[in-house]
Order: structure tokens, then C-alpha cells, then sequence
């Protein structure tokens, strides 16, 4: 009793049921992934707790004043304080800046040198050098910077304050040299240019090849195929890759507050021996701080950490989207 | 640059095919022939990558204002050799060569010489169209100038007059500013023609210039390289035969059996193709092997 | 073929000795001149020298390659050396560390500095008094510490993101990514506001070593997550065609597969905290004396040596600073190099 009708079958539903070792494994694996998201997270929160105090009392002016001051009377007790970060965040940009502003121009030409003029064994020689400057830990620099860098640099910020002193930024009244944001912002400077030329050198490296002949079969010489293939095709993953850099001049902690003078003004002069950086500030009053005090650390930590968290987010953001787009 | 450009425009006798070196030389001397230069030589060219031996001892002379067609089986050293004659080679980590390139009868190889000049002299056009994504179809037609710094007083005009050498310029007027990328892979290869006339070569390399064009990109290339041929020497390198027979006044065959890439056999096109003196080519251009 | 080729490969486009003995006679032309300005201006020091010497070689090139080729190639040379000047700058401040942590760190290096503490001695006393001793066992604790628990959560994460691949791939690679931004002194408060005060109540080498932790997964698990998509897939389809299942494939082919690459990751991890100072500072207390415990008492270590003799500010002190740079490079390097090999020996596979 067969009918002539053909049925047209539904497409069926393939189902896969893993076995309980893959559900064991993808569930383990999964809660790893995970960690990163909850360290943040928790970052986030414990800084937010213990600084919640301070920040609710502060408010806006945690950011805008410049006064970190305690007073307590003689059983311990706060009468009153004030705690304002505004010319640590001042420093602290201020400072990495600098940094970046030195760094940058430095980083792409060796970026530059390494992929299209340095022979191969001399590129790899440089590679080498430049990763390992980037392991070396912060307080060799630091060290390093206050002792042996700082009478180089002091020189040469006479020289800018003699002949460019008509600028603003190179004016200054009292003549201290020493310890000055623009010690750090050098110091910083050295820091992230492994940083700032790895990032530099990766993207050049990706610029396409079709077009770089192109461009010397119709008789360019090598800058000017640069200037138009290599250039163009990087713009965007440099300014990624100078973010990155200023995100990690931001956070630095030991080198800076090793070579400066840290001050609780707003100094806007970088020549001046005067200046401030969140992260030192929270090493410099650590050591002493009561357990009150400790809570405006914590606040002020919470800033840094923000402030770090989106220039890095910006800087990942441009470095993948130039990666991922290949022009 | 040369006097190429400066003399009047008098159009070659296209009608009689030359067929020999001798006649075009010939034809070269008559009186009004534009003068575009007296051709292209190698001598006993050999091409290296590393220890590798790629191309042994090739010998052809490129008559001015003919085309020339490279045929033969991949691997046999073709795209090698056009590019030990714009000295492109060298730009291979571990590259050598050993012989003589002249182009108007001095080497381009010679101590002293600026590589750049010899790359404005001898233009190239490559297998995938490579137009400058970051220009407009305007910039692009003219960065070569840019890029080796030359000055040109009426750019438009040049503009104008290399898109419509390329076969373009009906095409793309109304809308030179609009980035390179925005054109089909045929337009874009002959943006990349027109690119390459800018700077006045007067020779022009083509390294399988239609390999990744579509049947009708192909012909319209094929129609303009006909007629640049009119005003430069052209050398193709390609694996289409047909392409071969239809555009190409002379046509070389490489081979490699297992060495060196070899020039098995120079002749004009229609002798390659109806009477080769080699049973390697005949094997080849019917079709038996490769 | 029967005829015989006798040629020989030349590389016509190599520098000429003409070309050679004009690139010389510009440098020395320039050196000459740097030296000459710095004698007769106002401008002194080593850094003169250098800016005027650089300046003068790549305005000659410049002018002798106009003369030769014009504009344009004048441009090319002046960039020319523009971009070589920027590489060596790149790496003079290397070499001047690693001359001078040498030259003043030796003279503090002595066979007592590996079997002494500071237990008995301050910064500023006699270089033969004391040693660094706790400082070092201090640093290995330290380290070992944090490679155990942050080797499973990195090695995890980067799986996470080549094996499992889920829907939160594209967030937590981003997160990971600014994690490894987050300031070192960041981390020290997390750990001092989450464990340290509510918690434990006392500075002990762990709390250091979970700060550490924090700074260190991020690197291990970019890199790693590197390394694992290196991995060809078709390994993994191999594996699973022959029936294994997902946690047996990964287990058996891919990460042995992959195990010299992440194990340069982890050195690598381990070189970018060895030196890490600011969290230790806040968080292991810095003790004097070799504590083989990590979960109670202060904890010496390297960064907190140097620092500590570094404020100490006498000569003495310095030196030992210096002493103690000497070594915590020595084991940077020791491990960077380590990486270096296992990875390059991975490459020429």
C-alpha cells in the first residue's frame, strides 16, 4: 500500500554530545579563560571599596585639588584632611608625554632601519638587543637614570632653557634642573622605545610586498617608497603602538619616583626640578601612612588603574584594527 | 626625458611586420621614424639565488618597438630574467647575476650607475594589479613622478594622455578622484599600465600581466599593448600561447630540465609557432608537455 | 646541457671600493668636523660630539649624493642616516647600562655575597660585611611561587582562546591585553587591599608572589596563545579524526607539540617580574635574613636589596646596589638568553 507521494525529508539536527571528559575539559578551560576578566573585575572593586571613603568625601576634587594633607591631634584621631591628585595626574601625563613625544620619532626610524635597511644579521643582532631591553626591570633604569643619565640631561635642559626659554613650556624662574619631569619623561622615554619599535617594526613588516616593488619599479628610491607604500599602510598602528608606550610610561613606578622630585603643585614647566606621578606618590606616602591615609592611596590607585585601563584599551584597539584591515 | 617625447608623432609602418632584427633596425634609420632609442641587449645572462643557479647564459637582443613574448613552463626562469633587467633581482636576500644588460648600449649594471634612473628607463607591470590603495586614480597614474621627484609642467594633460594610452580613460574620467581600489581587477591592471607610462619608459616590462584577469580584461590589455608597442620596446612574459601569437612580434622559449633555466629558441612568433627549429618548443607549443 | 657554463655569480649591485673609500672619507670628514666645532663652540661633552657628528655625515652624504644624483637622492641619504642615527640611539642606553652595572657593580661582587644575609649587617657598613644571600633565596621563592600559580591560569587562557575558542574569545583576548598594562603598583594595592588587610594582616613573601602572579599571566598567556596557533590545525583534525577526543587530542599533540614555545613563555614571564619592584615594596615587607617561608614573616628579595642600599645613599651602599643590579641583570639575561635558544631552536625546526 505504497503511495506514489514523495515525502521531502526536513533537514535533520545534528547534535554532537561530547564526552564527559571533553565537558570536563571545555569547563575547566573555559573558568582559566575566564580569570582575566574576574582579576580585572576584582581590581576594580577591592580599590573601589577601600577607596569609597575618601572618594565620596573628596568627590570631584579628588581629581582637581592639589592638597594631600593630614591633620591629627595627639591621641591619632583626623581632624582633617584633604587629599588631591591633580598635580600628580598633571605629572604623570605630563611625564609620560614627554616620554612618548621623544620616543616615538626615535622608535619609528629604527623600526624603519630594522625592516628596510639593516642587513640580516645586523637585524637580528638589534632585535635581540631590543627585546632584551625590554626585560630589563624598571629600577636598573631608575638607578641608572639618576646616576649616570641625570648630569647628561641636566646639561642639555640648560641648552633648551637658554635658547627655547621663550617658550612656556621651557620657562622656569628658579634654576633646579635636576629631578625635573623632563629627567623623567627621558628616562621613561628609553623605557618605551623597545615598546613603541617592536609594535612599529611588527606593522612595517606587514606592508605589502607587491606594493613596495610597485613603487620601485617606477624608480623610487628608498625613502620615497616609504613615504608612499610603508607609511600609509603603518600610520595607524605607530599612533597604537606610542599608546601602548604611554599607557606603560603611566604606570611606571620605581624608575620615576627614583629620578623625581615629586612635588604637590601643579608644575606645568618640565624643566623644573618639580613634579608629581600617581604611582610614585603612592610609594613616597606608603611607608608612613595611616591606616586612613592608606584609603586615599587606594583611591588614588583606583584613578591610575582607570586611566591606564582605557589608554590601553585605545592603543589594543588601533593595533588590531590596522593588523586585522592589512592596508 | 629622452628625446622620445620631444620629436613629432609619426606613427611606425605597423602594417609591415618585421621580421627580423636587421629590418627593424632598418626601419629605425628611415627617415621620420620616431626615434625611440636603439633597443635593449643582454649578454650572457646568469641569475642566482643563493647557491641555487636559476638562469643560465641568455643572450637576446629587444629591437626597438617590438614585443617580445617569454614562454615556457613555470620555474624556468622568465620572471628571473625581466627582473635582472630593471634590477629587481637584487632586492632577493642572497641575489646574483653575471652579464650584461644595455640599454642603449651602456650596462645598467655598471659601477656608479643610479639604479633609479635605470628603473624610470625600464618600466614593470606585474602579475596582480598593485595600485597604490592610500591615492586616488589621479595620484596614482602619477606617483611615479612623484616618487622619483620629477617636475612635469601640464600633469593633466600627461594624466590624461597615459590613461588613454592604458585604454582607461573613457573609463575612469568622471571619477579620478575615487581611490584605485574602487576599480575591477581589469582597470586596476591597466591604472597600473598607465602608472607605468608616466614616467615615459621606453621599455616596458610585463610579468603575466592578464594571469588574474578574466577572458575580457585580457583582450582589452592585450589591444593596448598593441599599441604602445607603437612607441616602446615591450617585453611579456606570459604562459597564455594564444596571448603569444596575438600580441608579440618575437617570441623566446625557456625550459629548465632540472638545471638552470635555458632559452631554448628566440624566432619570430609565427615561426615559434608554425616551423620551430627545436622538438623541445614544438613539444611545448602543441601542447605535448608543460 | 652539453655546453659548458663558466660564469660567475657577481653582485654588481654590492658598494664599490670607490663607493666604500667616499662613504669613509665622509666619515671621517664629519668626524673631524664635529671635533673642530666642539673645540671652537660654546657646546661640550659627549653628547655634542655625537649630535654634530651625525648632523655633519648626514649633511654631507646629503649634498655629495645631490651632486651625483640630484634632489631626490639627497633626500634618501640624509633619511638614510636619519634612521641609522635612530637605531643607535635605540641601543646606546643598553650598552651604557650594561657598562655600567658592570664596571660599578664588580667591584661589590664577592664570593661572601652568595653565603651571607643582611641580618647582621646595614647598607652602609663594609662591603665584607654581609651579603645578599636572602635576597636571592628570596627572589627564587618569589618567583617560584608565582610560576606555580600563574603557569595553569595563563596556560588555560591562551587555550581558551585557541582550542575552545567560545563566544568570549574576542573579550577576554582584549582583557588579557589590558591586563598586561595594568601598573605594577596597581597590582601590589589589589593584593594589600583584597588579602593582605582583610586576610592575612602581615607582609609575607606569598602576598608579594600573588602580585607577581597578577603581572605575569598576561605575558604567558599572549605568548602562549602565540605558540598554540603556530600549531597547525591539521594536527588537531588528525587527532580527532583518529577519535580522540578534545581534552586527549590537546593533551597528547598539541601541547607537546607546542612545549618549547611555552616554555619560552614562561622564562619570558618570569624575566618581566624577576625585577619587579613596586609591589614587592609595599607588600613583602623586605627582611634582612633568609626566610625559607614564605607564608609568614618579611622576605627579602633582589629589587628590595637594591632599593633599600640604594636610599641608603653611602658609597658603600651604592656599590651594593650596584652589586645587587649586577646579579638581578646576570639572572635576567641568563633566562632571556634560555628563551632566546629554546625559541630560535623551534624556528629552524
Amino acid at each position: 500500500m505504497s503511495t506514489q507521494e514523495i515525502q521531502i525529508p526536513l533537514p535533520r539536527e545534528i547534535t554532537t554530545e561530547p564526552r564527559r571528559s571533553d565537558k570536563v575539559f571545555r569547563g575547566v578551560v573555559t573558568i582559566g579563560g575566564l580569570s582575566s576578566l574576574v582579576l580585572l573585575g576584582l581590581i576594580a572593586l577591592f580599590l573601589g571599596y577601600r577607596g569609597f571613603e575618601i572618594l565620596r568625601q573628596e568627590g570631584i576634587g579628588f581629581i582637581t585639588h592639589s592638597d594631600w594633607s593630614i591633620a591629627t591631634d595627639d591621641a591619632g584621631n583626623v581632624i582633617d584632611s584633604h587629599f588631591g591628585l591633580a598635580a600628580m595626574l598633571v605629572g604623570t601625563i605630563l611625564c609620560s608625554l614627554i616620554a612618548v613625544v621623544i620616543a616615538l620619532p626615535i622608535s619609528v626610524f629604527s623600526a624603519l632601519f630594522l625592516n628596510f635597511y639593516a642587513p640580516g644579521w645586523l637585524k637580528k643582532f638589534l632585535i635581540t638587543i631590543i627585546d632584551m631591553m625590554a626585560a630589563f626591570p624598571s629600577i636598573l633604569f631608575g638607578i641608572w637614570g639618576f646616576l649616570v643619565l641625570m648630569p647628561s640631561i641636566e646639561y642639555w635642559a640648560k641648552l633648551l632653557h637658554r635658547y627655547l626659554g621663550f617658550i612656556p613650556i621651557f620657562d622656569m624662574q628658579v634654576p633646579v634642573f635636576t629631578r625635573s619631569p623632563f629627567v623623567a619623561g627621558v628616562v621613561l622615554a628609553i623605557m618605551i622605545i623597545p615598546i613603541i619599535t617592536s609594535v612599529s617594526r611588527e606593522i612595517f613588516s606587514q606592508a605589502p610586498l607587491d606594493r613596495i616593488q610597485a613603487a620601485y619599479a617606477l624608480g623610487a628610491t628608498r625613502w620615497a617608497m616609504i613615504k608612499a607604500v610603508v607609511i600609509p599602510h603603518g600610520r595607524s598602528g605607530v599612533i597604537g603602538g606610542a599608546m601602548l608606550g604611554l599607557g606603560r610610561a603611566m604606570g611606571e613606578t620605581v624608575a620615576v619616583f627614583t629620578v623625581l622630585n615629586i612635588v604637590f603643585q601643579i608644575n606645568w614647566q618640565m624643566l623644573l626640578g618639580a613634579g608629581g606621578n600617581v604611582a610614585s606618590l603612592i610609594i613616597l606616602k606608603f611607608g608612613d601612612a595611616s591606616p586612613y591615609e592608606i584609603k586615599a592611596l587606594m583611591a588614588a590607585g583606583l584613578v591610575l588603574f582607570l586611566l591606564t585601563l582605557v589608554v590601553n584599551g585605545f592603543a589594543n584597539l588601533i593595533v588590531k584594527t590596522t593588523g586585522k584591515s592589512g592596508r | 626625458m629622452t628625446t622620445a617625447h620631444e620629436s613629432e608623432t609619426v606613427k611606425m609602418q605597423t602594417t609591415v611586420k618585421p621580421n627580423s632584427l636587421a629590418d627593424v633596425a632598418q626601419a629605425m634609420r628611415a627617415p621620420g621614424t620616431r626615434a625611440i632609442g636603439t633597443g635593449l641587449e643582454t649578454r650572457g645572462i646568469h641569475a642566482w639565488f643563493g647557491k641555487h643557479h636559476a638562469l643560465s647564459n641568455i643572450s637576446l637582443d629587444f629591437a626597438a618597438g617590438t614585443v617580445t613574448a617569454l614562454i615556457g613552463p613555470s620555474g624556468c626562469g622568465k620572471s628571473t630574467f625581466i627582473r635582472t633587467i630593471n634590477r629587481m633581482h637584487e632586492f632577493i636576500p642572497g641575489a646574483a647575476m653575471a652579464g650584461e644588460v644595455l640599454l642603449d648600449g651602456k650596462d645598467v649594471y655598471a659601477p656608479g650607475t643610479d639604479v633609479t634612473k635605470i628603473r624610470l628607463q625600464i618600466g614593470m607591470v606585474f602579475q596582480k594589479p598593485n595600485p597604490f590603495p592610500s591615492m586616488t586614480i589621479g595620484e596614482n597614474v602619477l606617483s611615479g613622478l612623484k616618487l622619483a621627484q620629477l617636475k612635469v609642467e601640464n600633469k593633466d594633460e600627461l594624466m590624461q594622455e597615459c590613461l588613454e594610452r592604458a585604454g582607461l580613460w573613457s573609463e575612469v574620467k568622471d571619477r579620478l578622484g575615487a581611490h584605485g581600489g574602487s576599480l575591477s581587477g581589469g582597470q586596476q591592471q591597466r591604472l597600473c599600465i598607465a602608472r607605468a607610462l608616466a614616467v615615459q619608459p621606453q621599455v616596458l616590462l610585463m610579468d603575466e600581466p592578464c594571469s588574474a584577469l578574466d577572458p575580457g580584461s585580457t583582450l582589452r590589455i592585450e589591444d593596448t599593448i598593441r599599441h604602445l608597442s607603437e612607441t616602446m620596446t615591450i617585453i611579456i612574459v606570459t604562459h597564455n600561447m594564444q596571448q603569444a601569437a596575438r600580441v608579440s612580434d618575437y617570441t623566446a622559449f625557456f625550459l629548465s630540465e632540472g638545471g638552470p633555466g635555458q632559452m631554448i629558441e628566440v624566432a619570430p612568433t609565427s615561426d615559434i609557432f608554425s616551423r620551430p627549429q627545436d622538438e623541445r618548443t614544438e613539444n611545448y607549443v602543441t601542447g605535448r608537455f608543460g | 646541457m652539453s655546453s659548458v657554463v663558466t660564469a660567475i655569480p657577481t653582485k654588481p649591485w654590492k658598494a664599490s671600493k670607490r663607493e666604500r673609500a667616499i662613504d669613509l672619507s665622509v666619515f671621517i670628514t664629519a668626524l673631524v668636523t664635529s671635533y673642530v666645532f666642539v673645540g671652537i663652540s660654546a657646546m661640550k661633552g659627549k653628547l655634542a660630539y655625537f649630535a654634530i657628528f651625525f648632523l655633519a655625515y648626514a649633511l654631507f652624504t646629503s649634498i655629495f649624493k645631490a651632486r651625483q644624483r640630484g634632489s631626490a637622492a639627497a633626500k634618501d641619504a640624509f633619511i638614510n642616516s636619519l634612521v641609522a642615527i635612530g637605531a643607535i640611539v635605540t641601543v646606546i642606553p643598553v650598552f651604557s647600562i650594561l657598562v655600567t652595572v658592570l664596571h660599578k657593580g664588580l667591584p661589590g661582587i664577592s664570593f661572601g655575597l652568595f653565603t651571607h644575609d643582611m641580618a647582621l649587617a646595614t647598607p652602609t657598613d663594609p662591603l665584607n660585611n654581609g651579603g645578599l644571600l636572602h635576597a636571592i633565596t628570596g627572589t627564587l621563592t618569589l618567583v617560584c611561587i608565582a610560576l606555580v600559580l600563574s603557569v595553569p591560569i595563563a596556560i588555560l587562557t591562551a587555550l581558551y582562546l585557541t582550542e575552545i575558542k567560545g563566544r568570549l574569545s574576542g573579550p577576554i583576548r582584549f582583557l588579557v591585553q589590558a591586563m598586561s598594562g595594568v601598573p605594577s603598583i596597581v597590582a601590589g594595592l589589589f593584593i594589600l587591599s583584597a588579602i593582605l588587610y582583610p586576610i592575612t594582616k602581615a607582609y609575607s613573601g606569598l602576598m608579594g608572589a600573588l602580585a607577581l602572579t597578577i603581572l605575569m599571566i598576561p605575558t604567558i598567556a599572549r605568548t602562549s596563545e602565540e605558540v598554540l596557533n603556530l600549531i597547525p590545525n591539521e594536527l588537531r583534525e588528525a587527532g580527532t579524526a583518529l577519535g580522540g577526543t578534545q581534552w586527549r587530542t590537546v593533551a597528547m599533540i598539541v601541547l607537546p607539540a607546542a612545549k618549547s614555545g611555552l616554555i619560552t613563555a614562561i622564562i619570558l614571564g618570569v624575566a618581566r617580574i624577576a625585577g619587579e619592584t613596586a609591589p614587592i615594596l609595599l607588600l613583602t615587607g623586605g627582611g634582612d635574613r633568609v626566610n625559607p617561608n614564605a607564608f609568614n614573616g618579611p622576605m627579602g628579595s633582589l629589587p628590595y636589596y637594591i632599593w633599600k642600599s640604594f636610599n641608603a645613599g653611602s658609597p658603600e651602599a651604592i656599590t651594593r646596589a650596584w652589586a645587587g643590579l649586577l646579579v638581578l641583570i646576570g639572572l635576567v639575561l641568563i633566562l632571556f638568553t634560555f628563551a632566546r635558544l629554546l625559541g630560535s631552536r623551534k624556528a629552524s625546526k
